[in-house]
């Protein structure tokens, strides 16, 4: 079996792997990692559980080869909390009950992050429009939205804290 | 006093869940890995019904990393091809002659890792020998039709008969009867979908000889009895874990041909198997909701009294009767049809049908078959308030049951526990400004736009429930507590129920707070393990709070009076002087001579009287007394786009009233998306199969769940009218927005309709039907 | 939804790209954003035994006006594109086309050439492009050619490149005077495919009557389809409801849609003729407002 050599970063730590190339990279970062906080949810690339950022862009981990990530920047859900700091968006979703059963969340809160990075202060349809990739089975949204609103709004209060989260550093 | 404050009912408290999940740290089965873990994955029929002439494994075993092959005939000499529903039905684990269902198991793998399996799954040849499906109940019930479940001893498709209420004096009202109006509804074959698939890890230890399951299981104590049973293994050996669920809105209560398969394969391979089906799996052949015929006929007054209601449905179960609900009632408690309406009688009759579609009849987040119950009568209120050319708020308020008649008597036999329907409805009108709202429809189809007010005044059944009445595979259906406080005041809590995401770790943790006046953060909450966990029946229809909220406010309250004992010991004087007041014992007149419950727990230990026994703790297995009966009034307004049949939901308006509020943070957010899978099959989703029977909607490409774009921002209200016999007060709202929601945007799409004589969709309410009936009324662009 | 095991190759440049595909043939598929291509895979619909990936080709990812003409790379991205300046301000089509494309998460990835590529009637670009007359260059083994976009698109899933041809730019005439566009789909949910859309461009004359139209309908016909009739009808006339109801009636006729779950055919053909009205009103409002 063909097997490539990949090197990228994920959540700042650097790795070297072989995999093989039809590994997806949701299955690279859940079972090869084993960074769990990203979720399966469905086949067809429409339900964004497995939501990373790739470089910096929200993107659904289950249609990527992992092979394509070689020499890249990954941010998953785990690399969001920052020297014991929530970052403002995990706050957001605590803080407004914005999860239920918490399997879609990782994904919804990465789309988030890269949402907040590009638009600091987003109008509610902005912010349904740009989670419409993301699936969510238990809370109708609205608080989902909330949760978003609540962090723009203390990024904006404290933008050095907050800055160049997205990027993976 | 206490400094840190207690936060009991009524607080909008933090989830304690919560930090786990918004870190990724939850564990949801298939985050557990086992040394040595094996992947099964399931082939799958091609075809609704065929006979199996072949299996060949061969192809499959010579492949690298395939460890196994497991088929129906294997299962057969281990007496595991067949297993009982929770409906006393039995149900094909593998097949060992014929496939009856699209996607039904066939066989499965065991690989070592979950991509090798998926290519074994594809080197396993089968050879089938097509046969004739029925897939329409009503073929399915004609004479000759082709015969779903030839191992039964009848030799019919149908299934069962079941009746409620009183057919005589009904017949007799509608005979004599000034209006009679009647409508046949069809309500579709839709599925839960949670996000998370189903799946489980399963363990044999040899040295302990214990079997330990993690399952995407809503009811794990009940799934560790079945599973005892079915196979024989003692009780005590089988250990079921629920643990973090992803969402289960009763796709999560049924036992999975997979479940047993993997639990199969770890007992013969002696190794920890993994199963998790993928999304077209799971929409394919894991149980579905609904799928009701329904013909309803209502009988009144001239002037809109309603007098007597008339309901026959035939439910189609697919391929074996898989659903949830409680022995004694086949088809749920659709009996609850009459609603929120006083009339003189009812008659409800339901067959159920075997075709060759996958098995089920779950709930999709409601108590078991309201839903359907209360589409009907809510539909029905404005087929007859058309008929009448009445208001439908004004045919609501005549026919109300009226507050001082609770408790209620139902003609079907419920006893109503509360309400105030007239109040609810008249807060939700007020609220969106109804008056207003039929003023500015007037004007608009003066302009020839098309917009519609539906209003849904529906009365939910939840929390099954009493023992005389409830079972499942006749284990009652009571729910359990068990609370011990530690000597420095904090406390455990377990629970007999399993959160899929309702929050049962905080406000089970609030019933504990308010009861012994401990700070709710000092609280914990576990579930979900059935060696650690009281028995319970789980979490499904809005069983929770109505039971096992129930059963931690009265083991709270037993643990209340040990304490009383103990503070009068403290305090040295009669427990009959102390009474229970903001939060710690005080002395009768003497306010300030008190113990908190932190110091009363520390005695409890240290310093407690002769006579008693030390701890404090006690545990409670509930019996609820009846069910609770939660209500509200929804009000919708659409927009119907004229050039595409677009339904747009301009406003949504949901006044609930679930007795008392433990979160009501929690509450809210649970009525928003119950709202949302109340909005979703109104509009968007269903299971929809070819005339093969193959699937076509098996994926989330044509599956359709609602995005945030399409759903609707939600504004909700609330009115409290508490149980009068639970403990709390409270009655439960998981699954009331999901029953009320679909008659209040049909009702308002009718509505935007009825001036051209319209007065009935079946659901989802899809642009290409809407748009067809405008072009039909003269009205499409 | 595994997909079957394959060879990965990635391209350094456009001429590696061509020779792995010559050395493949018909067994290497190019993998840009992949968004359609592995799912298809997943479900085994596709199963190339290489997989040569062209992410890492410099060059092909620039938008850039020269010329008289508006050049698109292959690799650009939706989200690039939607999000670009450019587009918005000259070319708002282009944007309204790019941001209904399955959902913001697949755009990041998905690129306009493999919209294209694709050669799905049911993507979004091929009707926009076809509105605006664009041309889609190729590269293969003898070089570069340009191929107009009436000649590109084949039947459903095939399209004029030839199995050794990439598609590495998108050439769109610069806007004239006093037009517009516009995109209009209509979709069950966000992510879902049309029911029908359509993409309408108007350029008007001094006399402010309709010089340039041209109308594209996605999801309509085996293959993405222009509105001749339509166009035609409405060229030299002054814009006006009738007309361009009377226009939108043509585009109408000139679908071929088939039956499935989001209608019947005749449910899709009036869905395509109420987006094609709309989009001519919204071309024309932006015709007007230039």
């Amino acid at each position: 079996m063909e097997r490539v050599p990949i090197q990228l970063t994920v959540n700042g730590q650097s790795y070297q792997v072989e995999v093989e190339p039809r590994m997806l990279l949701v299955h690279f970062i859940r079972d090869v990692l084993n960074l769990t906080g990203t979720h399966i949810g469905c086949d067809t690339t429409s339900c964004g559980a497995c939501t990373v950022l790739w470089n910096g862009r929200p993107v659904k981990s289950c249609t990527v080869f992992a092979v394509q990530a070689d020499g890249g920047e990954l941010l998953t859900v785990e690399g969001l909390e920052r020297d014991g700091q929530l970052h403002p968006v995990q706050e957001g979703f605590w803080e407004e009950h914005g999860l239920q059963c918490g399997f879609c969340t990782p994904g919804m809160m990465m789309t988030a992050v890269a949402l907040l990075q590009e638009n600091p202060d987003p109008s509610e349809e902005e912010i349904r429009k740009a989670i419409s990739g993301n699936l969510c089975r238990c809370t109708g949204y609205v608080n989902i939205v909330k949760a978003i609103q609540y962090a723009a709004h203390t990024m904006r209060e404290t933008v050095p804290a907050a800055a160049g989260i997205a990027e993976g550093e | 006093m206490t400094t840190t404050p207690i936060r009991g009912l009524g607080h909008p408290v933090k989830r304690k869940e919560d930090p786990r999940f918004i870190r990724g740290k939850g564990t949801y089965v298939d985050d557990i890995k086992l040394p040595g873990m094996l992947y099964l994955d399931i082939v799958r029929s091609p075809y609704a019904h065929a006979r199996i002439k072949r299996i060949d494994p061969s192809k499959a075993l010579a492949m690298p990393g395939v460890v196994d092959v497991i088929t129906g005939a294997e299962l057969e000499k281990a007496g595991l091809a067949w297993m009982p529903t929770l409906m006393s039905d039995r149900q094909m684990v593998l097949p060992t002659e014929r496939v009856v269902y699209y996607a039904q198991e066939v066989a499965a793998v065991v690989a070592t890792d979950r991509y090798t399996a998926a290519d074994a799954v594809l080197a396993v040849e089968v050879e089938y020998e097509p046969l004739t499906p029925v897939l329409d109940p009503f073929k399915a019930l004609e004479p000759g039709a082709p015969l779903v479940r030839p191992d039964r001893e009848q030799k019919t498709n149908h299934i069962w008969h079941w009746e409620a209420g009183d057919k005589e004096k009904t017949d007799r009202i509608f005979q004599e009867a000034e209006v009679v109006v009647s409508q046949d509804l069809y309500i579709p074959r839709i599925h839960v979908c949670s996000i998370e698939t189903c799946g489980c890890v399963v363990n044999y230890d040899r040295a302990t000889d214990k079997l330990t399951i993690w399952m995407t299981s809503q009811a794990p104590h009940a799934h560790r009895t079945v599973f005892s049973l079915v196979s024989g293994i003692p009780e005590h050996k089988i250990r079921i874990i629920s643990p973090d669920i992803g969402g289960g809105f009763g796709g999560k209560v049924p036992v999975y041909p997979g479940y047993v398969i993997a639990t199969y394969a770890a007992l013969k391979l002696g190794k920890p198997i993994k199963w998790i089906e993928d999304r077209s799996e799971n929409l394919q052949a894991d149980s579905f909701a609904r799928d009701y015929h329904i013909h309803a006929e209502l009988a009144a007054t001239r002037d809109g009294k309603i007098r007597a209601m008339r309901v026959h449905t035939v439910a189609d179960h697919g391929a074996f009767d898989a659903a949830a609900n409680p022995s004694k009632f086949p088809a749920g408690l659709f009996s609850v049809c009459t609603g929120s309406y006083d009339m003189e009688a009812a008659h409800v009759a339901v067959d159920g049908v075997y075709t060759n579609k996958p098995p089920g009849g779950v709930a999709y987040r409601c108590s078991f078959r309201v839903t359907e119950a209360v589409h009907t009568i809510e539909r029905m209120v404005d087929v007859l308030a058309d008929e009448l050319g009445m208001d439908p708020a004004e045919i609501r308020f005549k026919n109300f049951i009226r507050p001082e008649q609770f408790p209620y008597k139902s003609p079907t036999g419920w006893e109503y526990d509360s309400g105030n329907y007239p109040a609810t409805l008249q807060k939700a009108l007020d609220a969106i400004g109804y008056q207003e709202l039929r003023r500015e429809q007037a004007e608009r189809r003066a302009r020839g736009e098309l917009m519609g007010i539906g209003i849904s005044t529906f009365t939910e059944i939840v929390g099954a429930g009493p023992s005389h009445t409830f079972d499942i595979l006749g284990i009652k259906m009571f729910d359990s507590a068990e609370i011990r406080v530690h000597p420095t005041g904090s406390a455990i809590v377990r629970i007999g129920v399993q959160t899929q995401g309702q929050g049962h770790e905080t406000t089970f943790a609030q019933i504990v707070a308010e009861e012994l006046g401990l700070p709710v953060e000092n609280i914990l909450v576990e579930h979900g393990d059935t060696d650690t966990a009281p028995y319970g029946l789980g979490t499904y229809a809005s069983r929770s709070t109505p039971v096992a909220g129930a059963a931690t406010a009265v083991a709270a309250r037993k643990i209340r009076e040990k304490a009383r004992l103990i503070a009068a010991h403290l305090l040295e004087v009669s427990p009959d002087d102390l009474e229970w007041h903001d939060y710690a014992f005080r002395v009768k007149g003497s306010p300030d001579r008190f113990k908190t419950m932190q110091e009363i727990a520390f005695a409890a230990y240290t310093n407690f009287p002769q006579g008693l026994e030390g701890g404090l703790e006690a545990v409670c297995y509930y019996d609820p007394p009846n069910m609770t009966f939660p209500f509200g009034a929804y009000v919708c307004v659409v927009d119907i786009d004229r050039g595409t049949g677009l339904v747009k939901v301009r406003e949504f308006l949901a006044v609930d009233d679930c007795g008392t509020i433990i979160n009501p943070m929690i509450v809210e957010g649970q009525i928003h998306g119950g709202l949302t899978m109340g909005m979703a099959p109104a509009l968007l989703e269903e299971i929809v199969y070819d005339d093969n029977g193959t699937i076509l909607t098996g994926t989330f490409m044509d599956y359709l769940l609602p995005t945030a774009v399409e759903t609707p921002h939600w504004k909700t209200d609330k009115t409290v009218t508490p149980s009068p016999h639970h403990p709390l007060g409270a009655k439960g709202v998981g699954e009331s927005p999901t029953i009320g929601a679909p008659p209040a945007i049909v009702n308002a799409v009718v509505d935007a309709l009825s001036h051209l004589g319209v007065r009935h969709i079946d659901i989802p309410i899809t642009p290409a039907k809407l748009y067809q009936l405008l072009a039909e009324k003269g009205v499409a662009e | 939804m595994i997909p079957a095991p394959f060879s990965y190759r990635r391209a350094a440049s456009i001429e590696e790209a061509i020779a792995l595909l010559q050395q493949y043939g018909g067994d290497a598929k190019i993998l840009s954003g992949g968004q359609s291509l592995i799912p298809m895979m997943k479900f085994r619909l596709a199963e190339p035994a290489v997989i040569v990936d062209i992410n890492g080709v410099p060059g092909l990812d620039t938008i850039e006006e020269h010329n008289g003409l508006l050049a698109i790379g292959g690799l650009v991205r939706e989200t690039t594109l939607e999000r670009s300046p450019l587009i918005r301000q000259q070319y708002p089509i282009i944007a309204d086309t790019a941001e209904v494309i399955a959902d913001p998460l697949v755009r990041n990835l998905a690129t306009v050439g493999g919209n294209l590529a694709h050669g799905d009637p049911a993507n979004d670009h091929p009707a926009t492009m076809l509105a605006l007359r664009a041309e889609v260059v190729a590269r293969g083994p003898s070089g570069e050619r340009v191929i107009p976009i009436d000649e590109f698109f084949v039947d459903t899933f095939t399209t004029a490149l030839a199995p050794d041809e990439i598609l590495t730019e998108i050439r769109v005439p610069a806007p004239p005077p006093h037009c517009g566009g516009a995109y209009m789909k209509f979709e069950r949910k966000v992510g879902d495919y049309a029911v029908a859309a359509a993409a309408a461009f108007l350029a008007l004359d001094e006399a402010g009557k309709i010089a340039r139209a041209g109308i594209g309908l996605t999801n309509v016909y085996h293959k993405p389809l222009r509105a001749e009739a339509a166009e035609r009808a409405l060229l030299g006339q002054a814009p006006s409801d009738e007309l361009f109801r009377a226009a939108a009636e043509l585009a109408a006729q000139a679908a071929d849609p088939t039956s499935d779950l989001r209608g019947p055919a005749e449910y899709k053909r009036a869905v395509a003729r109420t987006m094609t009205l709309r989009a001519l009103q919204k071309a024309l409002s932006r015709a007007r407002a230039a």
